[in-house]
């Protein structure tokens, strides 16, 4: 049939057997958010599950047992998917619950987590900290590998903190490189590698319940919204290493480093990126944006800092075959003309507060719109209101031709009460099929 | 300020066109060399911080600006607070006193942080007690404080609860009509507002500025 394979998109890889029961209802579901990407009306409006620690509300169970137990949080995801009964599914439900074990291994250090500096009921919260200082920017573009390896791994893990001792092999030689690597019989570094081998252990096996899960939602008929995700050089740099305030304050004090650092990262975050999705077998892959919204930097700065190498790494993504996904996360509507301009019908743009009438506007003939029910609508509001708001969507977007996935601002929120959640999906049908 | 010499209203300009090097570098000659009053630098600092709060009104400033000026403030006044002595002055009475935090459950600090340095830049006394402040802290802290204004931050949706719960337990100790409460972060709104029972939201440092004036019947 029709699809993603037809238009220089990465196949599918894992699709139900040919002639299974699940088969036609999986290739009805993919071809409708593949219609909508590729700029066809679909037969109806398609409606996406997401959702990390409201499986725990779903399932009665607490926040620190969606990252512990591995076979729960499957087993509540997919009762999830056959109760609501998506068009499109998230492998992101367990994916991005289960990490308790590993992140305990690594004695990770970016994140709290159920157990680890919030309650067991308690979503992980990530921590803004500076985890590379200000005047280590050309330490990191000179060799960003023995940055990772000597500074950021015993920064952001525990187990890692050995790595810190370990000798640098760039200018290392002949009788030199031999003698040199006796750095390696130094006991910390030792205990860091074997720390590293027993975190790749349960990453492997994390991993593998990922696996597991794709394979049991697939068969069962529903396509995942993603095989994986990335993020932008700026939120890149901005999240993860400068910090939010280190960040900002580079715009003025370290802009040509700044810009110098955008530009390698996109370099590597693309590699990295097109890897990933031609491994997972995916042609989307989703990309949260955190630093872009309309409050956070003028647009003579979006333009400057965050659009040009941003617009790159997803035009190099679609040049792969890869339908970037980028999650516009609070108010981006100052932003919507800068960010048109992409190759047409081969990304998705899903927008958290952005209105979404407006971004069809200006973005319908151009991409794919993913949202983006009201977060306060879904937690606090009745059933009546879901509907109320799901009417609202279907009749100023999706009736006025705009190629809707309809979800919540950002998945389903975690404190939405079970029947809203139901109100959602059955006003997704109600409405538009 | 309208008896500014040259040298000073080229300091206001610079920190207000976020010239950092040139900024720091006048400011620590008023105070180190040439022995000008530091009450009178802090004076000019807060008259550069006005106009970079209109330009934040006006959207020519974002957050960034915000910070690095807050960051060039700090700075000189880490240099200048030592310096005060007795009989340099007062510093300007407070238009009204500001209580903020982050509620329980939620660790968020960066918009709390702005909206502290737009009131205090703007005239308040702020009392910023942190983020994951358990509602007991909260009733403690107020009582201490005694705010005219009670700002609650949460970024994450499950602060709606929190806000909720902070709020009724300022009922339940008695203290709820004593000050104003408004609440801010990433997905507050009006739905949020009349869910938690505070007195008015914002989306933005500006409003919280606003809003407090226009509480303590101040022009916004």
């Amino acid at each position: 049939m029709a699809g993603a394979q037809d238009n220089g998109f990465l196949p599918l890889a894992l699709r139900p057997e040919e002639g299974s029961a699940a088969r036609p209802a999986f290739d009805a579901r993919w071809q409708r958010l593949m219609d909508c990407v590729e700029g066809r009306m679909p037969d109806r409006m398609p409606v996406a599950l997401y959702a990390t620690f409201w499986l725990a509300r779903y399932g009665g169970v607490s926040c620190k047992d969606l990252m512990y137990d591995y076979e729960k949080t499957k087993g509540l995801a997919e009762r999830a998917t056959l109760e609501l009964d998506p068009d499109i599914t998230s492998g992101g439900m367990v994916a991005a619950n289960i990490y308790g074990r590993s992140l305990e291994v690594m004695d990770f250090k970016q994140l709290q987590w159920p157990g680890h500096g919030v309650g067991d009921n308690q979503p992980y919260q990530y921590l803004d900290r500076e985890y590379m200082l200000g005047d280590e920017y050309d330490e990191f573009l000179f060799d960003p590998t023995g940055f990772y390896l000597r500074k950021y791994l015993p920064r952001i893990g525990g187990a890692f903190e050995g790595f810190a001792e370990m000798p640098c092999l760039p200018g290392m030689h002949y009788f030199r490189l031999v003698a040199g690597l006796r750095g390696f019989a130094n006991p910390k570094v030792r205990q860091a590698f074997e720390n590293l081998f027993k975190v790749a252990e349960e990453v492997d096996r994390m991993t593998g319940h990922n696996i597991d899960f794709s394979n049991r939602i697939t068969a069962l008929g529903y396509p995942r919204d993603v095989g994986g995700n990335t993020v932008s050089p700026y939120d890149f740099v901005a999240d993860y290493f400068r910090g939010a305030r280190g960040m900002m304050t580079d715009l003025f004090r370290k802009k040509d480093k700044l810009l110098a650092l955008l530009d390698k990262a996109r370099i590597f975050l693309t590699k990295l990126t097109i890897d990933n999705a031609r491994a997972a077998g995916h042609p989307i892959v989703m990309i949260p944006i955190h630093w872009a919204p309309d409050a956070f930097m003028s647009e003579k700065q979006f333009k400057e800092f965050y659009w040009p190498t941003f617009r790159q790494m997803m035009v190099d993504m679609i040049d792969a075959g890869i339908i970037p996904m980028p999650l516009w996360e609070a108010d981006c509507t100052k932003r919507l003309e800068i960010i048109a301009d992409i190759p047409k019908n081969k990304a998705i743009y899903w927008f958290e507060r952005t209105d979404l009438a407006k971004a069809h506007e200006v973005l319908g003939d151009t991409v794919c719109l993913r949202g983006n029910l009201s977060p306060s609508m879904l937690t606090t509001g009745t059933p009546d209101d879901v509907d109320a708001a799901v009417r609202h969507l279907v009749e100023k977007v999706f009736n006025k031709g705009g190629r809707l996935l309809l979800d919540a601002a950002f998945g389903l929120p975690d404190e939405t009460p079970v029947e809203n959640a139901r109100a959602m999906f059955a006003a997704a049908r109600k409405y538009a099929g | 300020m309208d008896d500014l010499n040259a040298e000073e209203k080229q300091l206001i300009e610079w920190l207000a066109d976020m010239d950092e090097e040139q900024a720091l570098a006048r400011a620590n000659k008023m105070l180190l060399e040439d022995g000008v009053n530091p009450i009178r630098v802090l004076d000019i600092c807060r008259a550069a911080m006005d106009i970079v709060g209109k330009r934040f009104e006006d959207g020519e400033y974002f957050l960034p600006e915000l910070v690095l000026a807050g960051e060039m403030l700090d700075t000189i006044g880490a240099v200048a607070k030592p310096l005060i002595k007795q009989g340099d002055g007062e510093a300007a009475a407070k238009l009204g006193k500001v209580l903020i935090g982050t509620v329980h459950g939620d660790l968020h600090d960066i918009g709390k942080n702005i909206v502290t340095f737009m009131l205090d830049i703007n005239g308040f006394e702020v009392k910023d007690i942190g983020v994951d402040v358990p509602v007991e802290t909260f009733i403690e802290e107020i009582n201490a404080f005694q705010p005219d204004i009670v700002g609650l931050s949460g970024f994450l949706t499950l602060a709606f609860d929190s806000m909720k719960e902070t709020i009724a337990a300022f009922g339940e100790a008695g203290i709820r009509s004593k000050f104003k409460v408004m609440i801010g972060g990433g997905q507050i709104d009006e739905t949020v507002r009349a869910y938690t029972g505070a007195d008015a939201f914002g989306v933005n440092a500006v409003e919280a500025v606003s809003l407090s004036k226009s509480w303590m019947g101040v022009a916004a």
